[in-house]
C-alpha cells in the first residue's frame, strides 16, 4: 500500500503510445465517409477500448497520466493540433471539430454550477444563445473589437443570469429546477416572437476581426497550401478553451473548489461550518454562465448565423447529458463526451434523424446502470502525486 | 372592451385552466407517493392525445360512425393504455432509482419524455407533422353578445370537473384513497400495516397517467389539432402550476393550474400589442412567484431533517 501512496514513477510511453492512437484513431473516424467503414470504425474502437479495460492497460494509463496532469494536458493539445492539422482544408470537419471544442467549453461553465456547485441549471442553451445574440448585435450594428465581443457576450450571459439569481437562491432540488426550465421555455419564446432580434428567422453574425484580418478568409501559406479560414478560428477558440479550462481546474483544486464541493454534498453541514452559502452558489453560477455566454459567442461567429431553434430546451438537455455522460464532476470526461455526442450522429448519417431518441436512451441506460458516467470523478487529491482521501 | 369579449376570455381561461390542473393533480399525485417528479408526464399525454387519435382512425376503418360512441371508446383506450404505460414507467425506471440523489430520477424522466417525444414524431406515421383531431362534440353555440357559449366547450369543462371531483372523492372517501394517502404520508409504516407499496405506487402512476392521457384527449378536442411537441409545453406549465400551488397538495395544483391560465389569459388580454408575448408573461410571473414563496403558495408542512 505504502508505494501507492509515492507519485507513481511509471513510464510515460504507454501514455505516449495511446495517445498517438487515440489521435490517429480519431483522425481515421473524421476521414471515412463510408457508413460501413464508420461503423466498423466505432464498433472497433469500442471493442479495443473493453480489451484494453479488461487486460487492465487502460486503467495504468489512466493512473500515470493522472498523477501526470502536466503531461496529459500537453499530449491533448498537440493531438488536437496533430487532427486539425491534419484536416487543414477541410471546411465541414473543422467545423465539427471546432463545435466538439465549444460544447467542451460551455459545459465546463455547466460543471462549475452543477458538477461543483450542485446549482441545477436546466437552461444551459438558453446562456449560450444569449452569447451568440450578443456576438451578432454588437457585431452588426457596433464596432466593438471581437475579442472584446467575445467577453461582453459571457458578461451579458452573467447579467441576463442575475435576473434568475433570487429564485435559485431561495429555492431547492425540484422548485430550483423549475425556475430554470421556465427560463429556458420563456428565452426561446421571447426569441421567436419579437421583431427586433429577428424572430424565427434569427440573424447574421459578422464574422471574426482581429487587427483588420478577416477571419472568413481562408489563409495561404506559400503558393501552394491553403488553410481553411476555420482553422484560424480553432486556434483562437482553442487558446480560449485552454485558458477556460486552466481557470476551471485552478477553481477545483482551490478552497474555492472545496468549498463548492462541501456545498454541493450537504448544503446545511456546509452552512453549519460557517461557508457563506450564498456568495459561493453566486459565484458558480456567474462564472458559469459567463463561461457559456463566451462559448455562445464564440459559435455565433464560427457559425455565422443565429436562430432560436439552435437554443431549445432539448439542446439544454443535451447539454446535461454531456455531463452526465462524462461523469458529473469530472473535466476530462467533458471532451470524451461532448466528442461522442456531437461527432457521432455527424458521421452515422443513418442515426442523424435519431439522436435525441439515442441519446435520451443512452443516457437513461447510463442513469439505470452506471449513474457515475464513463469516466467518473476521482476522489480530491490534496497533494500533487499524493493520495487519494 | 365588453362584457362579450371579457366573458369569452373567461372562458378560454377555464379551459386551459382545467387542463392545466389535470395535469398539475398527475405531477402532485406521483411527488405525493414518492416524492419524485415525473417529468415525462406532459410526453405521456402526447402518446395519450395520439393514441387516442389512432383509436378514431382505427374506429373509422371498421365503420363505427356514431360520435358518441367513437369518443368513449378513445376515452376509454387511451386512459387504459396510457395507465398501463404509467404503471410501466414506473416499474422500470422511477422505482429503480429510488435510492439514487432526486436529481437523477429528474433527469431519467426528462430524457424518457424526450425519448416519447421523439417516438411519436419518428414512428407514428408522418409524425413530425400536426395531426387534424376529429371534432367529435356537438358544435351548437349559444351567443350573447360577443360571447359566444359553445356547447362542446361546456362538455368538455363539465367532464373535466367530474374527473376532478372522482379523483378527489377516491382520494378521500376510499379504502384504496386511504391506502394512497398513507403511503404518501409515510412509507414505512403504511407498509407495516400491511399496504402493499408497489402496488399502490403502479396503482398511483396509472391513475396520474391516465388523467394526462384524458387531459390530452380534450386538448385535441378543444384545439382540433395536435402535435409531437405539444407535451413539453403542458407538461412545463403542469408542472409550474403543481410547484407553484404546492407540491403535494391536490387543491394546490388545480390552484396553480388555474392560476395559470389566468396568466397566460390576462397576458393576452393586457398586452393586446403584445398577445404572442402571454408565454413570456407567465413564466416569467412563474419565476416571479417561485423567488416570492419558494415552494410554493400553499406550504409544504415539512421541514428538512438534517
Amino acid at each position: 500500500m505504502q508505494d501507492e501512496l509515492k507519485p507513481t514513477g511509471k513510464p510515460l510511453w504507454q501514455a505516449l503510445i495511446g495517445a498517438v492512437l487515440t489521435t490517429v484513431y480519431l483522425i481515421l473516424l473524421l476521414k471515412v465517409e463510408e457508413q460501413s467503414e464508420v461503423i466498423g470504425l466505432l464498433a472497433g474502437g469500442a471493442v479495443l477500448l473493453l480489451l484494453l479495460t479488461k487486460t487492465g492497460h487502460l486503467g495504468g494509463i489512466g493512473n500515470t497520466l493522472h498523477s501526470r496532469e502536466g503531461a496529459l494536458n500537453l499530449l491533448v493539445i498537440l493531438g488536437t493540433l496533430a487532427i486539425v492539422g491534419f484536416f487543414y482544408e477541410d471546411h465541414f470537419t473543422l467545423l465539427l471539430i471546432a463545435t466538439v471544442m465549444l460544447y467542451v467549453l460551455a459545459t465546463l461553465g455547466l460543471n462549475l454550477q452543477f458538477g461543483f456547485a450542485g446549482v441545477l441549471n436546466f437552461a444551459g442553451a438558453s446562456f449560450f444563445g444569449i452569447g451568440a445574440y450578443t456576438a451578432a448585435v454588437l457585431g452588426a450594428h457596433t464596432a466593438v473589437p471581437s475579442l472584446l465581443i467575445i467577453l461582453v457576450g459571457g458578461v451579458m450571459a452573467a447579467l441576463i443570469g442575475c435576473v434568475l439569481l433570487l429564485p435559485v437562491l431561495r429555492t431547492r432540488g425540484h422548485y430550483a429546477a423549475v425556475v430554470t426550465i421556465a427560463f429556458a421555455l420563456l428565452f426561446k419564446t421571447f426569441l421567436e416572437v419579437n421583431d427586433i432580434l429577428g424572430g424565427p428567422q434569427g440573424l447574421q453574425v459578422p464574422s471574426m476581426k482581429v487587427f483588420g484580418w478577416d477571419f472568413n478568409n481562408n489563409v495561404a501559406l506559400g503558393d501552394s497550401v491553403e488553410l481553411s479560414f476555420y482553422f484560424s478560428y480553432i486556434i483562437v477558440i482553442l487558446l480560449v478553451l485552454i485558458a477556460a479550462f486552466v481557470l476551471v481546474r485552478r477553481v477545483e483544486r482551490s478552497w474555492i473548489g472545496l468549498n463548492l464541493d462541501a456545498l454541493r454534498l450537504d448544503e446545511t453541514a456546509a452552512s453549519c461550518f460557517g461557508l457563506n452559502i450564498v456568495r459561493w452558489k453566486v459565484t458558480a453560477f456567474l462564472l458559469g454562465n459567463f463561461l457559456i455566454g463566451i462559448a455562445g459567442a464564440l459559435y455565433g461567429m464560427v457559425g455565422g448565423f443565429v436562430a432560436p431553434t439552435s437554443f431549445t430546451f432539448a439542446d439544454s438537455l443535451i447539454l446535461v447529458s454531456i455531463i452526465l455522460l462524462g461523469g458529473i464532476g469530472n473535466v476530462w470526461g467533458l471532451i470524451v463526451a461532448a466528442a461522442i455526442v456531437v461527432i457521432v450522429p455527424e458521421k452515422l448519417q443513418a442515426i442523424q434523424e435519431y439522436r435525441f431518441l439515442l441519446f435520451g436512451g443512452l443516457v437513461m441506460m447510463m442513469l439505470l446502470f452506471r449513474p457515475e458516467g464513463l469516466l467518473p470523478r476521482s476522489v480530491r487529491r490534496y497533494f500533487p502525486g499524493g493520495a487519494e482521501r | 372592451m365588453d362584457i362579450g369579449f371579457l366573458a369569452q376570455y373567461l372562458m378560454n381561461g377555464l379551459m386551459l385552466g382545467m387542463m392545466y390542473a389535470l395535469v398539475a393533480v398527475g405531477f402532485t399525485l406521483f411527488f405525493g407517493v414518492l416524492d419524485v417528479i415525473k417529468f415525462s408526464h406532459g410526453d405521456v399525454l402526447t402518446v395519450g392525445a395520439f393514441t387516442a387519435l389512432a383509436t378514431y382512425l382505427g374506429l373509422e376503418q371498421i365503420g363505427v360512425t356514431d360520435p358518441a360512441t367513437q369518443i368513449l371508446v378513445m376515452v376509454i383506450v387511451s386512459t387504459v393504455l396510457i395507465g398501463g404505460l404509467g404503471a410501466v414507467i414506473a416499474r422500470t425506471v422511477i422505482l429503480p432509482l429510488r435510492s439514487a440523489p432526486p436529481l437523477n430520477t429528474l433527469l431519467i424522466t426528462l430524457m424518457l419524455g424526450t425519448v416519447l417525444r421523439e417516438a411519436v414524431r419518428l414512428f407514428y406515421p408522418e409524425g413530425g407533422n400536426p395531426k387534424p383531431f376529429p371534432a367529435l362534440l356537438p358544435t351548437d353555440s349559444v351567443t350573447f353578445g360577443n360571447f359566444n357559449l359553445r356547447l362542446d366547450n361546456v362538455l368538455m369543462f363539465g367532464a373535466g370537473v367530474l374527473v376532478i371531483v372522482g379523483t378527489q372523492w377516491m382520494l378521500n372517501r376510499t379504502k384504496l384513497g386511504l391506502a394512497i394517502r398513507a403511503v404518501a404520508q409515510d412509507e414505512e409504516t403504511a407498509k407495516t400495516m400491511g399496504i402493499n407499496f408497489n402496488l399502490i405506487v403502479f396503482i398511483t402512476f396509472a391513475l396520474g397517467s391516465a388523467l394526462a392521457a384524458f387531459a390530452g384527449v380534450m386538448n385535441g378536442l378543444y384545439y382540433n389539432e395536435i402535435n409531437f411537441g405539444m407535451g413539453l409545453l403542458l407538461g412545463v406549465i403542469g408542472f409550474s402550476a403543481a410547484i407553484v400551488g404546492g407540491m403535494g397538495n391536490l387543491y394546490g395544483a388545480i390552484l396553480g393550474g388555474f392560476l395559470f391560465a389566468a396568466l397566460q389569459t390576462i397576458g393576452a388580454v393586457a398586452l393586446p400589442f403584445a398577445s404572442a408575448y402571454k408565454d413570456v408573461f407567465a413564466f416569467a410571473v412563474v419565476i416571479a412567484i417561485m423567488a416570492w414563496r419558494p415552494t410554493g403558495l400553499i406550504q409544504e408542512k415539512v421541514s428538512d431533517r438534517v
